[in-house]
C-alpha cells in the first residue's frame, strides 16, 4: 500500500531504535523522556540523560560479554532502567526478549530455555530468587543484573550483579573507547530482529514472536500519523512491558514521536498517578476502562441524592449527545447547551477524578469492551477508540479513524496494512509490521504465513458496508451445538462480561444439545450490592452461592439470553444453565493467560464434573480445587455449587427490534 | 546464616515493679545486645507489656538498675527514651485515625524538628527546609514499608493489618536504634504476619536497629528471635536461643499445663 511515505524524513539513516534515540538525544537533549515517581515526587530524565545511561548499560554488558544476536531477559514492572536495558541491548544488535514480571518460576524457565538466555536484567530481588531457584534448569545463564538493590547484602551469588555497577563500569569503558558504541549503533540495520515478545500462549505453550526494528517503527510511524501525535505527547506506562501493546506505544512511539513516558511509582499507585500525570494519550485493555467505570459508579452509590440526581440527569445528556459532539454530528442547540453545561458540573470534574482531562486520544484492544462502557466514555467527552492487532503485527492492524467510531467494529486497516478474508471468514494482514518469524519453530512460521505472505490471524470477521472489519470469534473457537447453529463462545462470554456483576463467564456448547455458562462474580461490585442489601458473607465462596446472588445473575443472563434471541444467527446460542464458580479464576492456577484472558479448554478439563452437572440437569455438585497462593503455597478450597436454569426466549428473526 | 552481635545495650537487673499490692515483675534480670531480635513471650498477665514499659520509661520499678549504654538510668518521662533512640509500637493501634499515613509518620520525625512553634506556623526559611527534609526521611519509610498507595488517606479508613504497618512506619521514622513491638502481628492474617515478619527482619537487617518484641505466635517468636526471655507471673522462668527455651520443662507447663 502507501509505503513510500512512511519513513521518507529520516531516510535510511533512523532505521533502528538506538539511532531514533541517539538522535533524540541530540534534537531535543533537553525535553522530557521520562518520568518516574520515587519518594512521592516524580523524577524526570530527559533525552539526553537517557541517552547517556543507556550507553553506559550498553558498554557495561559488552564488557560482561555480551555479542551481537545475544538475547538479554528483561523482567519487571515499568521501571525507566528496565527500558533502558531494551534499548542498551538493541545498541549491541542483541534481543531483548521481553517476560511477564508475575509470572511463577517455572513459567520463566520455559522461556528462558526456549530462548537460550545467557543474560537477564530485572528488577528486584523477587525476580532474582526466581532466577535463582530456576538456574539448573537454564544451565546457560551466566549474568542477572538487577535494578534495585534493596534486600540483595547478603546475596554472594556470583550470577548476581547491580545495574549500578553495570553502569559504571560500562562509563568506564564508554570513556575509554567511545567509538566502540557507535560502531555497534552503525552495524544495526532495520531487517534486524530488536525484540522477541512471547505469545500468551492460549493454545499450546507460548512462541517466541522476532519483530524487526523496521516492523515496530513502522507501525509507530502509522500510528502517529493516523492520530497526529507529536513530541508532546504523555503517556503512562503501567501495562506488562512484556505484552506487545506496552511495547509499541510505550517503547517504540515513543521512540519514533520523541514524546514522554512517565512510570507509576507502583502497581497500586496507578489510579493517584494517572491524575498527576493526566496523559494525552492514552492505552488500556477494556478490564481497565470497566473498574474504573465500577469504581465511580460505586463512589456515586454512595454519594447524596442531590448529587446522584445531577450525576443521572446529564449522564442522560451525554448518553443523548455526546458521542455525536464528539464525533463533530449535527445536535439541537438545547441538547448543546445542556451538554456544556454537564461539563462544567459532571463530565469536566469526573474526567479530572479519572485522570482523563487532557487525553486527546485513547485507545482500548486485547479483548472486546462492552458497547455501555466504550458509549459511556465518548459521551463524557474522551476520545476512546478500538484497534485490533497482535502481537505477531506489533498490535497494529485495523484503527478507529475520528469520528467514524462503531461500537462493535475495529475500524479501518491501518497505513500501511493490507487485509482480506479468506474463504472460511479468518482474517488475513499483510504489511510491513509483520513478524521475521516464531523463534526457532520454522513450522509454526511456515503455519502463520501462507504462501502469499499473509498472517493468518486465527480470528473470524467480516467487512461491514463502510469497509470498518468486526471481529466475531477465534475462528477456530467457532463451534456448532448438535442442532447445527452457530456457537461463538467469545461473543457469548463478552455479552456476561459487559454486566458489572460478572467478571468472568466461560460457556460450553460446542457438540452439545445446549449452552451452558460457569460465572465469576465481581467480588468487589456484588459486594458492595451485598453489602447495601444488608447481606453478611464471609468471602468470595460464600458470597457466591447466597440464593440472592444466583438471582442477580441469572437475571444478567436472561437479559443476554434476549438479546441473542434477537439475532437469527446466534438465538440457539441462549445459556440454558448456568453456576458460579466457588473460586476466582487464576492465572497462577492456569485457568487465565496472563493477560487474563480464559483458558477455555484447561479450565473444562480442570472442572469436567462441574460441566457434566451442567448438562446431566443436576441441581447441585461438589467439587474440591487445589490453588496457588502468590507465594506458592498450596491450599484447597472445596464447596457445593448450586445449578439453576435460566428463561431462553423464542427466537425473534422477523421481529427485528430488539 | 551467621549473625554477627554487638556489646549489649540494655542492660535490666533485679527489676522488680509493684501497682499497690499487685507484683507486676518480681526480681527479672536480663539484656538486650545490640543488633539482636529479642522476645519476651509469656501467658497473657505475665508481664510483658509492663516490661516494655519499663524498658521506655513509662513505669519506674521500685527496685533494680536498669543500664542503657553503659549508664546507669535515672528517673525518667517517655520522651526521654525517645530522644535516647528507643521508640515502640502499642498493643493497640495509638494512632491519629483522622489523619493521613503521612502525617502519623511525620509524628515520629517531631522529637527530631529544631525549629519552633513559630516558624512552623509561619512555614517559613528554616522551617521549610526542615520540613523538606523530614519528609524525605518519611518517603524513605514510606518507601520501605510499601504503603505509597496509602499515603494520603486518612488512617481511620484502613484495614487493621495496615493500621500496624503504619504504626511501625511512625516508630522507623524516629530512626531509633532500639525499637521495642508490642504484638505487632496479633489480629492478623497468615500473609499479613509473613508480610511483618518480612518487615522486621529487614528493619534489623538493613538499619541494624535492635528490635525487643513481645508476641504471641510462638511460630513467629521461634523463627525470627536470636534469643527468647519467658515470663510467667511476673517472674522470669526462661531465657535463651529458641531451641533452649522450646525445650525448658518450665516453659511447657506455663503454656501447656502440667500432669499433676
Amino acid at each position: 500500500m502507501s509505503d513510500s511515505h512512511g519513513q521518507s524524513a529520516g531516510g535510511g539513516a533512523l532505521e533502528t531504535f538506538p539511532r531514533l534515540l541517539m538522535q533524540h538525544a541530540k534534537l531535543r537533549p533537553n525535553r522530557p523522556a521520562m518520568r518516574e515517581k520515587a519518594y512521592g515526587i516524580w523524577q524526570t530524565y530527559t533525552w539526553a540523560q537517557v541517552a547517556e545511561n543507556v550507553r553506559a548499560i550498553a558498554c557495561g554488558l559488552a564488557e560482561l560479554g555480551f555479542r551481537r544476536g545475544d538475547r538479554l531477559a528483561i523482567i519487571g514492572d515499568n521501571r525507566p532502567r528496565l527500558y533502558w536495558s531494551v534499548a542498551a541491548c538493541q545498541c549491541l544488535g542483541g534481543i531483548p526478549v521481553m517476560l511477564y514480571q508475575d509470572a511463577v518460576a517455572e513459567e520463566m524457565a520455559y522461556v528462558l530455555q526456549d530462548a537460550e538466555i545467557k543474560f537477564a536484567v530485572v528488577e528486584d530481588q523477587e525476580q532474582v530468587d526466581k532466577m535463582i531457584e530456576i538456574r539448573d534448569q537454564v544451565p546457560l545463564l551466566e549474568h542477572v543484573v538487577y535494578d534495585d538493590p534493596r534486600g540483595m547484602r547478603h546475596y554472594t551469588d556470583t550470577l548476581l550483579m547491580g545495574l549500578d555497577e553495570l553502569q559504571a563500569m560500562g562509563r568506564i569503558h564508554d570513556q575509554n573507547q567511545g567509538d566502540f558504541l557507535n560502531a555497534e549503533i552503525d552495524k544495526g540495520a532495520s531487517d534486524d530482529i530488536s525484540i522477541m515478545l512471547y505469545t500468551s500462549g492460549t493454545t499450546g505453550k507460548p512462541k517466541g514472536v522476532c519483530q524487526t526494528h523496521g516492523a515496530f517503527i513502522a507501525a509507530a510511524t502509522g500510528g502517529m500519523q493516523f492520530d497526529k501525535l507529536t513530541d508532546q505527547e504523555d503517556i503512562l506506562s503501567y501495562l506488562p512491558m512484556a505484552w506487545v501493546g506496552d511495547h509499541l506505544f510505550s517503547f517504540a512511539q515513543a521512540m519514533v514521536a520523541g514524546f514522554t513516558i512517565n512510570c507509576p511509582e507502583s502497581g497500586e499507585t496507578v489510579m493517584t498517578d494517572l491524575r498527576e500525570i493526566g496523559p494525552t494519550y492514552y492505552f488500556a485493555p477494556p478490564r481497565v476502562f470497566e473498574n474504573l467505570l465500577t469504581t465511580v459508579m460505586i463512589r456515586m452509590e454512595d454519594a447524596g441524592w442531590f448529587k446522584r440526581k445531577i450525576f443521572a440527569h446529564f449522564m442522560e445528556v451525554a448518553r443523548r449527545c455526546g458521542a455525536e459532539i464528539l464525533d463533530g454530528k449535527s445536535v439541537s442547540g438545547s441538547d448543546r447547551l445542556q451538554y456544556w453545561l454537564g461539563g462544567l458540573l459532571v463530565y469536566g470534574p469526573l474526567k479530572n477524578v479519572l485522570g482523563m482531562s487532557r487525553i486527546r486520544v485513547a485507545y482500548t484492544a486485547g479483548a472486546a469492551i462492552g458497547p455501555d462502557l466504550f458509549r459511556f466514555y465518548r459521551s463524557i467527552g474522551i476520545n476512546l477508540k478500538q484497534l485490533y492487532g497482535q502481537t505477531e503485527t506489533c498490535a497494529y492492524v485495523c484503527l478507529q479513524p475520528d469520528g467514524e467510531i462503531k461500537l462493535d467494529s475495529v475500524g479501518k486497516p491501518a497505513p500501511f496494512v493490507e487485509v482480506k478474508l479468506a474463504d472460511n471468514g479468518e482474517i488475513l494482514v499483510k504489511g510491513p509490521m509483520l513478524l521475521k518469524a516464531y523463534y526457532k519453530r520454522p513450522d509454526a512460521t511456515a503455519e502463520s504465513i501462507n504462501a502469499d505472505g499473509y498472517f493468518m490471524t486465527g480470528d473470524a470477521g467480516f467487512f461491514d458496508e463502510d469497509g470498518h472489519l468486526k471481529i466475531i470469534d477465534r475462528a477456530k473457537d467457532v463451534g456448532k451445538l448438535n442442532n447445527g447453529s452457530m456457537f461463538a463462545p467469545n461473543y457469548i462470554e463478552n455479552k456476561l462480561k459487559f454486566f458489572q456483576h460478572v467478571k468472568e463467564a466461560v460457556v460450553f456448547g460446542s457438540k452439545r444439545d445446549f449452552v451452558t455458562a460457569f460465572i465469576n462474580i465481581d467480588l468487589e461490585a456484588v459486594g458492595n450490592w451485598a453489602e447495601r442489601k444488608g447481606m453478611s458473607y464471609s468471602g468470595y465462596t460464600d458470597l457466591a452461592q447466597q440464593a440472592a446472588v444466583y438471582d442477580l445473575i441469572r437475571e444478567c443472563i436472561e437479559k443476554v439470553n434476549a438479546d441473542l434471541a434477537s439475532d437469527p444467527m446466534m438465538s440457539g446460542s441462549q445459556i440454558h444453565r448456568f453456576l458460579i464458580l466457588h473460586k476466582e479464576l487464576d492465572a497462577d492456577d492456569g485457568e487465565l493467560t496472563r493477560t487474563r484472558k480464559v483458558r477455555r479448554n484447561f479450565i473444562s478439563d480442570k472442572y469436567s464434573v462441574l460441566v457434566e452437572a451442567l448438562f446431566a440437569g443436576k441441581k447441585t455438585e461438589h467439587i474440591e480445587t487445589e490453588v496457588k497462593y502468590e507465594d506458592g503455597r498450596v491450599g484447597r478450597v472445596s464447596a457445593d455449587l448450586r445449578i439453576e436454569d435460566t428463561k431462553t426466549f423464542a427466537p425473534q428473526g422477523a421481529v427485528k427490534a430488539a | 546464616m551467621a549473625r554477627e552481635f554487638g556489646e549489649v545495650i540494655l542492660d535490666l537487673q533485679n527489676i522488680s515493679l509493684r501497682f499497690g499490692g499487685v507484683k507486676a515483675l518480681t526480681d527479672i534480670s536480663f539484656n538486650v545486645r545490640e543488633h539482636e531480635i529479642r522476645s519476651i513471650i509469656g501467658p497473657n498477665g505475665a508481664g510483658k507489656s509492663s516490661m516494655l514499659n519499663v524498658m521506655n520509661g513509662v513505669y519506674h520499678p521500685q527496685e533494680g538498675k536498669i543500664m542503657f549504654r553503659g549508664e546507669q538510668r535515672q528517673k525518667m518521662e517517655p520522651h526521654m527514651a525517645a530522644s535516647q533512640g528507643i521508640a515502640r509500637t502499642f498493643q493497640n493501634i495509638a494512632l491519629f485515625k483522622g489523619m493521613s499515613v503521612l502525617d502519623n509518620i511525620m509524628t515520629g520525625r517531631i522529637l527530631k524538628m529544631k525549629c519552633n512553634l513559630f516558624h512552623h506556623a509561619l512555614y517559613w526559611g528554616p522551617a521549610q527546609r526542615e520540613e523538606i527534609e523530614h519528609r524525605k526521611k518519611v518517603e524513605e519509610v514510606i518507601d520501605f514499608l510499601e504503603i505509597q498507595s496509602i499515603r494520603k488517606t486518612p488512617v481511620g479508613r484502613l484495614p487493621y493489618g495496615l493500621q500496624k504497618r503504619v504504626e511501625l512506619g511512625r516508630a522507623l521514622a524516629a530512626e531509633p536504634t532500639l525499637l521495642l513491638l508490642d504484638e505487632p502481628m496479633a489480629g492478623m492474617n497468615v500473609e499479613e504476619k509473613q508480610d511483618m515478619c518480612r518487615f522486621i527482619l529487614d528493619v534489623n537487617d538493613q538499619f541494624g536497629t535492635t528490635i525487643v518484641l513481645i508476641e504471641h505466635d510462638m511460630g513467629v517468636v521461634m523463627d525470627i528471635s536470636d534469643r527468647v526471655v519467658v515470663l510467667d507471673y511476673g517472674k522470669k522462668i526462661g531465657d535463651g536461643e529458641p531451641d533452649e527455651v522450646k525445650n525448658n520443662p518450665d516453659v511447657i507447663a506455663a503454656y501447656l499445663g502440667t500432669s499433676h
